[in-house]
């Protein structure tokens, strides 16, 4: 639940951020849901590529079916991916997700070790986080 | 007091987040990995733009692709108009402008333009700047680097300055140049970012504001494109490496097969300038022994173009047709951006340049005009003798006068430093050359060459083509033209009331015999020009209605015969001028249809004229049997450079060898800049005389025959053919693989491969990057019936469906329909969008 919620407000956030602001504000946008809505660390990372894999990818991917892939074969073609359309999009999917996960993972760090691995002799503060981790 | 701050801040935050308490190291690790990989993806490396925000889809590429179905209807608020306009674009998204003064359609234009050509516009005044360097780094062997300071020696921008403060002494011009600049800048200012023209997105810059300079300078580049060729340091090393009757069989004045623009015969005015002949010419001049080893930026040697007009009398409406192909780079995005503008005063449909004002080549409802290229040789250089290396003071007329000087600052893109070339400027003009700067050249050298250049001169060649627009008949025309300085012109003309005429306009210095063919010395004042032909002097042709031959034309080719009374110099080419006349002399009844055809012509006579000799030459004893074939299909080839044709490749090897058979030995034995002879220079001499002088290798004890180079050169061809074979390119077409190459030569941008007949000597001049650039037949009939295409789009962005609409159709040899729109057609089903243009006040 935490982790499709994490991952929902991340790619609203970037979208917005991405109308108004520079491209790379998205991060931000990660890096402050995540820090806000704290998981592990695999699964912050997780929320914010799988977020930008989907907001870059469907972007891309929808922006290329309008425009009948007139320009992503020769970007495609200029970047040296076989004049495949599908693989620009795929790249432009990987850059924001790399970036997207990195961001959310670094979020998850400013949290307090604390409140993550609690030392022996204090009660488990953290287990609600616990808890909330998504189901595999 | 930090620990203070931490802590209250920490109070508004919720409380696991601890920033005392977070995981510094894993923090620190991630947060590193991903800012690093943000910068590494923000930074341009190499020719790789900056991936992440090139890829980002609401910033980068991706919003440069364009929806197929993209609606161009917009209502826009503009604070430079003065009266609503109206801009209907049609199915091939060429705009029909409404406007209600010349002013506001020139804003309109600007915007418009800048809207959909705003990258190209500007990246061509950038080179006409010597900017490149600043956009694209200094280049292999700093090629752009070398481009830039050329350019700027050359006087690009001194003289733009210098047009630019003409432009606006006329109050006109500068009304509509300075709308014009609104107009882009209005587009600049309220463009977003994500919406930058895809280049600029690659290359990683942004535009600048728009300015009346960079229009001057647009109209210098196109002046450096047809008037900025010479050839004057290749014919001084060729003057002192030959003998002089060597040199003048290399590089004769007259071609026998030459068919003026003017007819021969015709009488022309007695010289109203007599320039006067050097005393010290022979000793100092002509029979000089000097080399020089610059090497020179040159531009397109194959700039040129074909047009003419028909009379009533030659054509089955009984009114006249006029054509135009103006033979360029043909570039995507085009040079060309097609438009009709419609005023209280005028109603005119044709080609605009993005980067200027006005139509430059099209028709209103009373006339026809296009333009060819004049080629007429208005660069000069000469040697100048400076004091020192300080190149502060230069010996002229018989003392040390002092030089000027300017400073360029280069910007070097990757380079912190920009690069300072201190230029002198002389009596003659700036110093091209000096040791500093030896152009293209590796070889260091001592001298120092001033170029002297008509474009530097004042000039307003705009007010030419503000005043056609507008014209209405002969007289109009003729008073367009006189503003008319640099790049000399062509100018045909054709009138509803029947007049076809062609004057070739432009302000031409008066020469002495050999004036300005090699570098002349720059002592004293002798050799400056000492005055310009007389604008009425200038060859012309008012077809007689009753006696006259029904046609005017041009193919860059010579103007005149040599009964005209000034020296023009030698490098003109003849076959496309001879193809037009002879077809258009037989051609009646004529038809817009027939005027395609002739406009899409892939005759040559070059090949007519050579095909005779190479076969009375060949030995065919000497060809096994795959030789044999080839010459058979050569043989069978009814010279016509067709896109399926095999004999226009297997003459093209054989003419290439033949050519290295005769003048490798000679040329060979120098590294100095040379110029071979032309074609029609070689095959001219082959035809008179068998027996001429350069055939016989000079590096062999025997004395070759022209039977010998022929079949030599024959041989030379046969493995490249097989080869060619091989590679399934041995059709003409696939041979020749026209293009239509995106600025940037970036192969992902551009059309390749263009299924196109024609070359170099066929009236359909398409080459591997060149041709024609914008083909028109115009017939003048009451309601005018207009026909054109361009290979390109109206669009510049690579990533919208009209980036290359006309391509296809233009390598077909096919035409559209050009629309004069009406003003009770505002709902034609053609209009597919309309912009409203209004005031904001």
């Amino acid at each position: 639940m935490k982790f499709l919620a994490t991952t929902l407000l991340i790619a609203l956030l970037s979208f917005l951020s991405g109308l108004y602001l520079p491209w790379w504000c998205f991060a931000l946008a990660a890096c402050g849901i995540s820090a806000l809505i704290p998981q592990k660390p695999l699964w912050a990372f997780l929320s914010g590529f799988l977020s930008l894999f989907l907001l870059w990818g469907g972007l891309a991917w929808g922006i290329d079916s309008a425009n009948n892939s007139i320009l992503s074969v020769k970007i495609a073609q200029l970047l040296h991916l076989g004049n495949s359309s599908l693989l620009l999009i795929l790249v432009t999917a990987l850059v924001g997700a790399l970036i997207g996960g990195g961001a959310a993972i670094t979020g998850t760090f400013m949290t307090t070790r604390k409140l993550r691995t609690p030392s022996p002799n204090t009660p488990d503060i953290n287990l609600s986080y616990e808890e909330q981790a998504p189901v595999k | 007091m930090l620990f203070e701050k931490k802590f209250t801040f920490k109070n508004f935050l919720p409380h696991h987040l601890n920033i005392a308490g977070m995981r510094i190291v894993p923090f620190l690790i991630s947060f590193l990995l991903t800012a690093g990989l943000i910068v590494g993806l923000n930074t341009q490396w190499g020719m790789t733009p900056p991936l992440g925000k090139f890829l980002s889809p609401q910033h980068g590429c991706w919003q440069n692709a364009e929806p197929a179905d993209q609606n161009f209807a917009t209502t826009l608020s503009l604070p430079g108009l003065k009266e609503k306009a109206q801009v209907y674009f049609d199915e091939y998204l060429i705009p029909h402008v409404y406007a209600q003064s010349q002013q506001d359609a020139c804003y309109v234009q600007g915007y418009l333009h800048a809207k959909f050509r705003l990258w190209q516009m500007e990246f061509q005044t950038h080179a006409a700047a010597g900017r490149l360097s600043e956009i694209l780094g200094p280049g292999v062997n700093n090629g752009y680097l070398k481009y830039d300071r050329s350019m700027r020696r050359l006087g690009m921008v001194y003289g733009a300055k210098k047009t630019l403060e003409e432009m606006e002494k006329d109050s006109a011009t500068k009304r509509d140049c300075d709308a014009y600049t609104a107009g882009v800048n209005e587009y600049i200012t309220g463009m977003k970012e994500s919406e930058l023209p895809l280049e600029y997105k690659l290359l990683n810059y942004k535009p600048e504001p728009w300015s009346n300079l960079k229009i001057a300078l647009f109209v210098k580049s196109m002046a450096y494109d047809l008037a900025g060729a010479d050839n004057d340091i290749e014919m001084t090393n060729a003057k002192s490496l030959f003998s002089k009757e060597a040199f003048a069989r290399l590089y004769p004045s007259t071609q026998d097969s030459l068919d003026p623009i003017i007819p021969k015969g015709t009488t022309f005015l007695p010289a109203g300038i007599q320039p006067k002949m050097p005393a010290t010419a022979d000793s100092l001049y002509f029979n000089n022994k000097d080399t020089v080893t610059m090497r020179e930026l040159k531009p397109e040697k194959n700039n040129g173009s074909n047009n003419w007009a028909v009379s009533g009398k030659k054509t089955l409406s009984g009114r006249p047709i006029l054509c135009n192909d103006p033979h360029l780079s043909t570039n995507l995005p085009s040079i060309w951006f097609q438009m009709q503008i419609r005023t209280p005063g005028y109603n005119t449909y044709g080609v605009s340049f993005p980067g200027a004002p006005y139509i430059i080549i099209g028709f209103n409802d009373s006339c026809a005009w296009g333009i060819t290229n004049s080629g007429r040789d208005v660069r000069d250089y000469y040697s100048i003798k400076f004091k020192d290396d300080t190149r502060q003071a230069y010996w002229f007329n018989n003392e040390w006068k002092t030089a000027g000087q300017w400073i360029d600052t280069i910007k070097i893109r990757g380079q912190e430093l920009p690069l300072y070339d201190t230029v002198a400027t002389t009596v003659f003009g700036p110093v091209m050359f000096d040791p500093h700067f030896t152009g293209y050249s590796d070889v260091p050298s001592s001298k120092s060459l001033a170029v002297h250049w008509k474009a530097n001169d004042p000039s307003n060649e705009l007010a030419t083509f503000s005043r056609l627009q507008s014209a209405r008949n002969y007289s109009d025309y003729k008073e367009a033209l006189e503003r008319f300085q640099t790049p000399g012109q062509n100018f045909v003309f054709a009138a509803k009331s029947g007049e076809i005429a062609i004057w070739q306009q432009g302000e031409f210095p008066a020469k002495w015999r050999g004036q300005g063919q090699f570098v002349m010395p720059g002592e004293d004042s002798s050799y400056m020009w000492q005055g310009n032909i007389r604008a009425f002097e200038n060859p012309y042709m008012l077809d007689d209605p009753d006696k006259g031959r029904g046609f005017v034309s041009s193919a860059n080719q010579h103007p005149v015969d040599t009964t005209y009374p000034y020296f023009l110099g030698n490098d003109f080419p003849i076959y496309r001028g001879l193809a037009i006349n002879r077809f258009l002399s037989q051609m009646n009844g004529i038809t817009p249809a027939d005027m395609m055809k002739l406009q899409t012509e892939n005759y040559d006579i070059f090949a007519e004229m050579a095909k005779p000799l190479l076969l009375r030459n060949i030995d065919e004893s000497k060809l096994d049997g795959q030789a044999k074939s080839y010459l058979n299909v050569f043989k069978l080839w009814k010279l016509r450079n067709d896109p399926g044709e095999e004999g226009p490749v297997i003459f093209n090897r054989w003419w290439f060898h033949l050519e290295q058979g005769i003048f490798n030995d000679e040329f060979s034995k120098t590294h100095l800049p040379m110029l071979r002879p032309y074609e029609s220079t070689l095959l001219e001499a082959l035809l008179k005389d068998s027996a001429y002088e350069f055939v016989d290798n000079i590096n062999t004890p025997e004395k070759e025959t022209l039977q010998q180079v022929v079949t030599d050169a024959f041989l030379k061809s046969i493995p490249e053919l097989a080869q060619a074979g091989k590679e399934d390119r041995l059709t003409w077409a696939k041979y020749k693989d026209t293009w239509a190459r995106h600025l940037l030569r970036l192969p992902a941008l551009s059309r390749m491969h263009l299924p196109i007949g024609g070359g170099t000597h066929s009236i359909n001049a398409a080459k591997q990057f060149h041709g024609p650039s914008w083909r028109m037949v115009v017939q003048l009939t009451d309601k005018t019936e207009a026909y054109g295409i361009y290979p390109g789009g109206q669009s510049g962005n690579p990533g919208s469906s009209y980036y290359d609409t006309f391509v296809d159709t233009w390598a077909a040899g096919k035409y559209f329909p050009l629309w004069v729109m009406d003003k009770d057609e505002t709902k034609d089903k053609r209009i597919k969008w309309v912009a409203h243009f209004d005031p904001k006040n």
